[in-house]
């Protein structure tokens, strides 16, 4: 909550602050509010224009579809970031949760020898169990969200690896005992990914739902309303007699389940429990919440911009992928639409972003 | 350019002022602000004299602090021209308008704090950003200055405070803190903005002796104030700002209700006596001694419906303490309280919410104001559960509720979705006063509800209170002001060092009682030389 106090001109000397205030003062006026609001649409349809004249695969409703199963995993652990941005804070451990999911349900198909149905089950379990362990250190425990989160983060890892030996776990694998494990990876569960409802792959649908949820809860809802709250000053909202401890509590909660259905995708997509599974999803998810938060000019973390911004990296990823840049190109990108989206969210715009990411609220 | 010295003398004795300090007027000629189409400061033309203070007046809203801004270098946008010693100047940083010897004390306390620097760097900040020099900190020699610093002031603290994490200040330590600051750059023109509004009137009384040595001393110095007694006291001039223009410039002696006329633009009496006061007949609420302070004897108090209970003490009586454990932030820690004949024991804010009681807090930015959120989303944020049918938010219900406190309360704002963050400290107050009027609370509980508050609002506010007062409800007051005390209550209890000192009905009372009563004992207990942590407040 430390803010440089006004009036209190820090390091720069008097001639760059004006400068600067200058030029942040003339940009802030160019760049208008609508810009602001529509510049990021702007972009990606652009984009989508661009890849669909040059590339005649891109503007194929498979590839639209395929664009957004691809990213739905992604998507839905950035919308589980996005909720713990509402209460003011962040979690550092989707990623970690979201494979903690894969090896899980693995684990629970192939040794456990269950069906689709109980691992899918279990997985949610153990997500909002995660979501509790991040609450009680946060909330509790009172360690800044950071510094919980990334602990929990080496913690599942770690919990991960010692349940399944350090080993992927794939459909009647060899155990230990020189046996071969009773289960496989159902249909059921599968499905989950190879599924579609009418021509809608299923992940694309849970991502749609998800969103749309979400959207409805935060925006329309009196506890998306509350946890608003929580997030722009937890003490007014104390005061006002909102159950600060309880919101920020079922934030996190949140935001595991959502991790914990990301990992369930990513588990159906490759269809064996890899080890490495949910590795890269921790920046793309925080990227892609952070953009949400600029997308449409909201100014705070919000469900359609999350889902905007991951369409837009699966858009730029596929569309580069067409063209030939190689895969290593991608972070690069992603970097450089993470710091547009930044910019456009603190620089230039008037409204104060009200996305405290990583605060050290106590 | 005047250097500026890194430890300067202590002004008060003084010595060692700029030489040019003569020609130190800052002038300002046909200066005008805007906010995009809003029009806030028009065509001002002003000069402040060395050696003299002029108080600055104004409704919430004015222009006040826009002006303040301008000449302190944080509102570089300005029209106009602002000279400094006879020179054009560029106010177009903090930093150049301190350079140029205008030093300001804002009136946000907080945002002049570096939580997590001890006292000593919060003393001395202005050399952290000094760039180059002084890079290199030398823990002796900047406790050395921050003491010289704060001894300008009067101030003798400890090396074990000034070492401590300024986060833990008390409000009105950090204010004297941010004014020691000020002072260090030997300014030529001094800003004040509301000084007072955080002092105990013996720290005030000391404020402004400096101020006084100061003004002999060849500093001109603009003090903000909504305070007539203090500025009766202080200044040499008085400048009135009404909608951005200068409504009128006085020297002494003051004519009291012209410049009231024009500041408010209506005929308002100065002094609102009461001359008659309700007495409350229901019992609404008893605290049954409940100690207010570690080691002080507890207090019994009956709060009554149908009344307006003025609580008036120092920082530091208590005053906090027992409006936290009527709103359910604190509990007693022995004792009993009563709500309405019912045992009362709340856990948290919404329980006494939910109980009928409700409480507007100290602190208005840190604990009522949610950054970014329109008028109306911050008048309903308590009453979710009403605005809304199956957990669904009914934008319409919001509407109207925002509209009828905006209405009740005269809130002047463009519409109930303007972000609060636009309104002036007096409409933000009326807007979270009247959220909680909205609910018809059994008992409202208002915690220095009139700090930064212009006049209007404070009777506005007022009125309202005595709407409830009169419709069964009752209202509790809590100030260190004995003006805004006698201006809004029926009954008065002064309350010293955590220990009911004096309780009656105003018509009984007279104001040489009450404020015998509330000063007398506490000689020795104000003369606070220490900061310690403040209590009770979640930080």
């Amino acid at each position: 909550m430390s803010q440089l106090p006004t009036g209190q001109g820090f390091s720069a000397p008097p001639r760059v602050e004006a400068a600067i205030d200058r030029v942040r003062a003339s940009v802030g006026e160019r760049v208008s509010a609508g810009v602001v609001r529509w510049g990021f649409v702007a972009v990606t349809v652009l984009l989508i224009a661009f890849f669909a004249i040059t590339e005649p695969n891109f503007r194929t409703v498979d590839n639209a579809f395929g664009m957004l199963k691809f990213i739905a995993p992604t998507a839905i652990a950035g919308l589980g970031v996005m909720i713990a941005m509402t209460v003011g804070g962040i979690d550092l451990s989707v990623g970690a949760s979201a494979g903690f999911a894969v090896s899980i349900a693995a684990w629970t198909m192939v040794v456990g020898n269950q069906v689709g149905g109980v691992a899918v089950g279990v997985v949610l379990l153990c997500g909002a169990l995660i979501g509790a362990l991040n609450a009680l250190l946060i909330v509790v425990a009172r360690i800044p969200d950071l510094l919980a989160t990334l602990t929990t983060m080496f913690v599942i890892v770690g919990l991960k690896l010692l349940i399944v030996d350090g080993k992927s776990i794939s459909s009647r694998m060899t155990l230990a005992d020189g046996s071969t494990a009773p289960g496989k990876f159902t249909d059921d569960f599968l499905w989950l990914d190879r599924g579609s409802i009418g021509p809608v792959p299923v992940p694309v649908v849970i991502f749609v739902l998800l969103t749309a949820l979400l959207w409805f809860l935060l925006e329309r809802t009196r506890w998306g309303r509350a946890l608003y709250a929580v997030g722009a000053n937890s003490e007014a909202a104390r005061l006002a007699g909102i159950r600060v401890q309880l919101y920020r509590t079922a934030a996190y909660v949140g935001c595991g389940l959502l991790a914990s259905v990301a990992g369930l995708l990513l588990a159906a997509r490759i269809g064996q429990g890899d080890v490495s599974a949910g590795n890269s999803l921790l920046l793309d998810a925080v990227a892609v919440s952070l953009v949400g938060v600029s997308v449409l000019g909201i100014g705070r973390p919000n469900a359609w911009g999350t889902a905007l911004g991951a369409v837009l990296i699966a858009v730029m990823v596929t569309g580069f992928t067409m063209v030939g840049l190689p895969y290593y190109a991608q972070d690069f990108g992603k970097g450089l639409v993470l710091l547009v989206a930044l910019l456009f969210s603190f620089t230039f715009s008037r409204k104060r972003t009200v996305v405290v990411a990583g605060s050290m609220t106590n | 350019m005047t250097s500026v010295p890194l430890a300067p003398p202590n002004p008060a004795e003084g010595d060692a002022r700029p030489a040019d300090v003569s020609l130190g007027v800052v002038s300002l000629r046909g200066v005008s602000f805007s906010y995009g189409t809003n029009v806030v400061l028009r065509d001002v033309n002003l000069d402040f004299a060395p050696g003299s203070i002029t108080a600055l007046l104004g409704a919430n809203g004015a222009g006040k602090s826009t002006l303040i801004k301008a000449l302190s270098g944080a509102n570089p946008r300005y029209t106009g021209l602002i000279s400094v010693a006879g020179e054009e100047a560029a106010l177009s940083s903090p930093t150049v308008a301190r350079h140029l010897g205008i030093s300001a004390v804002h009136q946000k306390v907080a945002d002049g704090i570096v939580p997590g620097l001890t006292v000593a760097e919060n003393v001395l900040l202005d050399d952290l950003a000094g760039g180059l020099r002084g890079a290199l900190r030398n823990r002796r020699r900047d406790l050395a200055n921050a003491r010289t610093a704060l001894a300008v002031l009067g101030l003798h603290w400890s090396d074990r405070v000034l070492g401590q994490d300024a986060r833990d200040l008390r409000i009105s330590d950090a204010q004297l803190v941010t004014l020691a600051r000020a002072l260090r750059s030997t300014p030529r023109l001094l800003i004040l903005d509301e000084p007072t509004s955080a002092l105990t009137s013996a720290e005030a009384d000391r404020l402004f002796e400096v101020l006084r040595a100061l003004r002999a001393d060849g500093l001109a110095i603009v003090y903000v104030s909504h305070r007539f007694g203090e500025i009766e006291a202080l200044a040499d001039s008085v400048v009135v700002l009404r909608d951005g223009t200068v409504q009128s410039h006085s020297d002494r002696p003051f004519a009291w209700n012209g410049i009231l006329h024009d500041m408010l633009g209506r005929a308002t009496e100065l002094s609102q006596q009461r001359v008659s006061a309700d007495r409350g007949a229901t019992v609404v609420a008893e605290v049954d001694s409940v100690p207010l302070l570690p080691g002080a004897a507890p207090v019994s108090l009956t709060i009554r419906g149908g009344e307006v209970l003025g609580i008036l003490g120092l920082i530091g009586a208590g005053k906090t303490e027992l409006a936290e454990i009527l709103g359910g932030l604190a509990r007693p820690a022995a004792g009993t309280l009563t709500l309405g004949g019912e045992p009362y024991a709340p856990r948290r804010p919404g329980d006494a919410i939910r109980s009928g009681v409700v409480l507007v807090p100290e602190d208005r930015q840190r604990q009522a104001i949610l950054p970014g959120w329109s008028v109306a989303h911050t008048i309903t944020v308590p009453f979710l559960a009403e605005a809304s049918r199956w957990g669904t938010l009914r934008t319409g219900r919001e509407t109207a509720r925002a509209a009828a406190v905006v209405a009740d309360l005269d809130v002047v704002t463009e519409s109930v979705d303007t972000p609060i963050d636009d309104l002036s400290g007096g409409n933000q107050q009326k807007v979270v006063v009247g959220r909680w009027l909205s609910a018809s609370p059994r008992l409202a509980v208002l915690d220095e509800p009139f700090r930064g508050v212009d006049i209007a609002a404070r009777r506005g506010i007022g009125d309202r209170l005595t709407d409830l007062a009169r419709s069964g409800g009752a209202a509790v007051v809590l100030s260190s002001d004995v003006d805004e005390i006698l201006e809004v209550s029926d009954r008065i209890v002064v309350l010293v060092a955590g220990v009911v000192a004096l309780d009656g009905y105003a018509d009984e009372l007279d104001r040489a009682r009450i404020v015998e009563a509330f000063l007398g004992e506490t000689q020795p207990a104000s003369v606070q030389t220490s900061p310690a942590p403040a209590e009770g407040i979640t930080t």
